[in-house]
């Protein structure tokens, strides 16, 4: 068998890799980790003119050897043949800017220099076009001495031409296997022959780039720019918990459903419940979330794609720099109001590795959608839904100050933390602010099913494990006659003995059984509650009673605030602690985690319960 | 005069760098990223209220955002008009 021979894309970042990588591999793509790093692979197949194959990997961006981020340090070990178990590539293809030649040589000498095959994509040519360039590929290739192919990706344009270039580069590299190694250059030096090359490749040009600057004279003006931001998460809001109710509500039922023909089809026993309790319950409670992830992810693409997201991290600078972050975290927190399971994801993006966990620390305090269902209920049982000022009702300002608690807790958390466990240097914010460009849908669909399939993937299995565990602990061992299953089971005795520590904070025995299955999603605690009373009504009258008119006569108004203000803080999510885990390398920082946020929740549910019962409520 | 100085709209040359104020990582994408000595550069945005934080600054044909703490370790020569 011969061996599978690879080729790897390079370049600055913004140069439009990915959207090249899109277009030169399709949809077929393997998304992994670089071993003992967090820092993504992204591989495809490249199908040559003469019907092979090669492996093409997209390499993360840089801008140089001398790398100051793990992204970067991948490159350089890549592409030098250093990094264990990853072959070096036969043939680089050298992604540049078009529209930013001269920057953009700077890293493509040190990457010549290698003497490697190497082809070069002038991307972007349209861009530059617009920007009133002119540009002479072949001056380029002969000053660089590779080929050089202009290309834009999003267009299509220039594709099969590199594809050429590309199978022409790799024939030639197993002719002749060896290094042409070129005298390195220093950065003052490489600097300068990047601006002759470029000077040389520039046929004409007209200084303005007038889209661009326009654009940003709105999106970045002091007064506007944030309002625009602002009004602009409003729409995202609205989508992510608007538009996804019915496909949720579709969803949900079409597990019921399947869950309710087991039911019939199946015989009575462990195996059923087993399948519809264990293994349904915990795909329902999975796919539940997944039309608001997709929903919070085709707008983050869309904000990413057209160059906005680094608009919106630079207005937001400032108020990150409060509590010791920088724009860079203002996504990840921001997808966290969904789950924070994309949010602590989408922490990669931050370079400076303190500034990275301090953000994946604070990412669960942001409410996210899963603590819904519960402040639902408890707010329907225990607020007077009255008018307080116009339009605005209690009911909604109680959810809302449920929601500001979260976000003022996470500031205090990061300010705390910033000044403690994760001190170091104040963290800067360099940032380079990416050209405006018009989205492409086959990117932004990719990009939807790349993010859509690892949320399913990596919270899927670990909803679905802690599903089934819990079922365990709820099913066995079985209830004698008179007793109750819960009661009964493994569960009910964990119940028993977590009630004696939130006696305290005024929690009863019903909730600290609910604070059991909730491990797995927050708003399982809402299904547990009403299984509970339930099964513990006397008559039928009282099991018809809905869950919130129960709870508004057994439990008292404290206790219900307790419990609010017990789910704004407490790590209620399994799938959090173990995407936290797999992000630090380690089990060291989701146990601080759990740890600190069972403190701050217990804390917070007590405070509440105890100045609630002494103001007499 | 250093570069947090500068005035909207206004052209500058980078003229001198006082790298130890900055930390090594940063330091190395500033760098990266073109800001060094003989750099030409202009102030094209600073951030909202309170301190107007961070800038962006045109170099070539790339806007790079920076907080005023690193622009305040660069020395300018601006241009005039």
């Amino acid at each position: 068998m011969t061996r599978i021979r690879t080729a790897a894309l390079v370049g600055n970042p913004n140069a439009g890799k990915s959207a090249l990588f899109n277009m030169l591999t399709g949809a077929r793509q393997k998304i992994a980790n670089y071993p003992g790093v967090t820092v993504e692979r992204k591989a495809g197949r490249l199908v040559l003119p003469g019907g092979e194959t090669l492996e093409l990997i997209d390499l993360p961006g840089s801008y140089s050897f001398d790398a100051s981020s793990p992204d970067e340090e991948v490159t350089r070990k890549v592409v030098h043949g250093e990094f264990a178990g990853e072959a070096q590539p036969e043939v680089l293809v050298l992604v540049l800017d078009a529209a930013n030649l001269e920057q953009h040589l700077v890293f493509a000498q040190e990457v010549l220099a290698l003497g490697r095959p190497t082809v070069v994509a002038l991307n972007m040519i349209d861009l530059a076009e617009r920007d009133g360039l002119v540009l002479d590929p072949s001056a380029l290739s002969e000053a660089l001495g590779v080929p050089v192919v202009p290309t834009v990706a999003v267009r299509r344009r220039g594709i099969a031409d590199l594809v050429w270039a590309i199978n022409n580069a790799e024939v030639q590299a197993a002719s002749d296997p060896k290094d042409h190694n070129q005298p390195h250059l220093t950065l003052p030096e490489r600097r300068l022959a990047a601006r002759n090359i470029a000077k040389a490749a520039i046929l004409s040009q007209s200084a303005e780039h007038r889209i661009h600057t326009g654009l940003d004279k709105l999106f970045l003006n002091p007064w506007l720019g944030p309002v625009i931001l602002f009004g602009l998460l409003f729409v995202i809001f609205q989508a992510v918990f608007a538009w996804a109710t019915p496909f949720a509500d579709a969803l949900d039922g079409g597990v019921g459903a399947i869950s309710e023909w087991v039911s019939a089809t199946l015989p009575a026993g462990l195996p059923r419940d087993f399948l519809t309790e264990g293994v349904l319950a915990g795909v329902g409670s999975v796919v539940v979330f997944l039309p608001q992830i997709v929903i919070l992810f085709f707008f983050i693409l869309l904000m990413e794609s057209t160059g906005y997201m680094a608009r919106a991290a630079f207005l937001m600078d400032r108020m990150m720099q409060f509590v010791g972050l920088s724009g860079r975290s203002f996504i990840p927190l921001l997808s966290s109001f969904a789950c924070a399971i994309p949010g602590i994801m989408a922490t990669r993006s931050i370079s400076d590795p303190k500034d990275r966990l301090t953000t994946i620390l604070i990412a669960p305090l942001m409410t996210c959608s899963a603590r819904l269902p519960v402040y639902a209920v408890i707010i329907a049982a225990f607020i007077p839904n009255t008018k307080v000022l116009g339009p605005v009702g209690l009911q909604g300002l109680v959810l809302f100050a449920l929601y500001v608690a979260g976000i003022i807790g996470a500031m205090v958390v990061a300010l705390v933390l910033r000044r403690s466990v994760t001190k170091g240097a104040a963290s800067g914010f360099i940032m380079e602010m990416p050209r405006y460009q018009l989205p492409h849908v086959k990117d932004l669909l990719i990009g939807l099913w790349q993010r859509a399939w690892v949320f399913l993937r990596r919270a899927g299995t670990i909803i679905f494990a802690a599903t089934v565990i819990l079922w365990v602990l709820l099913s066995f061992p079985k209830a004698g006659p008179g007793e109750s299953q819960m009661d009964a089971s493994i569960a009910g005795k964990l119940a028993t003995g977590l009630h004696v520590v939130v006696e305290p904070i005024g929690f009863n025995r019903e909730m600290a059984l609910s604070l059991i299955p909730a491990m797995a999603a927050r708003e399982v605690a809402v299904a547990s509650l009403a299984t509970t009373y339930a099964v513990d009504a006397e008559d039928e009258e009282a099991e018809a009673e809905g869950l919130a008119k129960t709870l508004s006569t057994r439990w008292s108004l404290p206790t219900a605030l307790a419990f609010l203000a017990w789910f704004v803080f407490a790590p209620q999510c399994l799938s959090t602690i173990a995407v936290a885990r797999r992000e630090t390398n380690g089990w060291k920082w989701p146990a601080f985690m759990l740890a600190y946020l069972f403190a701050l929740a217990y804390l917070t549910a007590g405070l509440t319960y105890w100045i609630a019962v002494a103001a007499g409520l | 005069m250093t570069l947090d100085d500068l005035q909207r709209g206004q052209s500058a040359t980078i003229t001198a760098v006082d790298w130890s104020m900055l930390a090594p990582d940063e330091a190395k994408r500033l760098r990266a990223l073109g800001l060094d000595e003989g750099a030409e550069v202009s102030l094209a945005h600073a951030g909202v209220f309170g301190g107007r934080d961070p800038l962006a600054i045109v170099i070539g044909r790339m806007t790079v955002a920076m907080r005023r703490n690193h622009a305040r370790a660069m020395a300018i020569r601006v241009e005039q008009a």
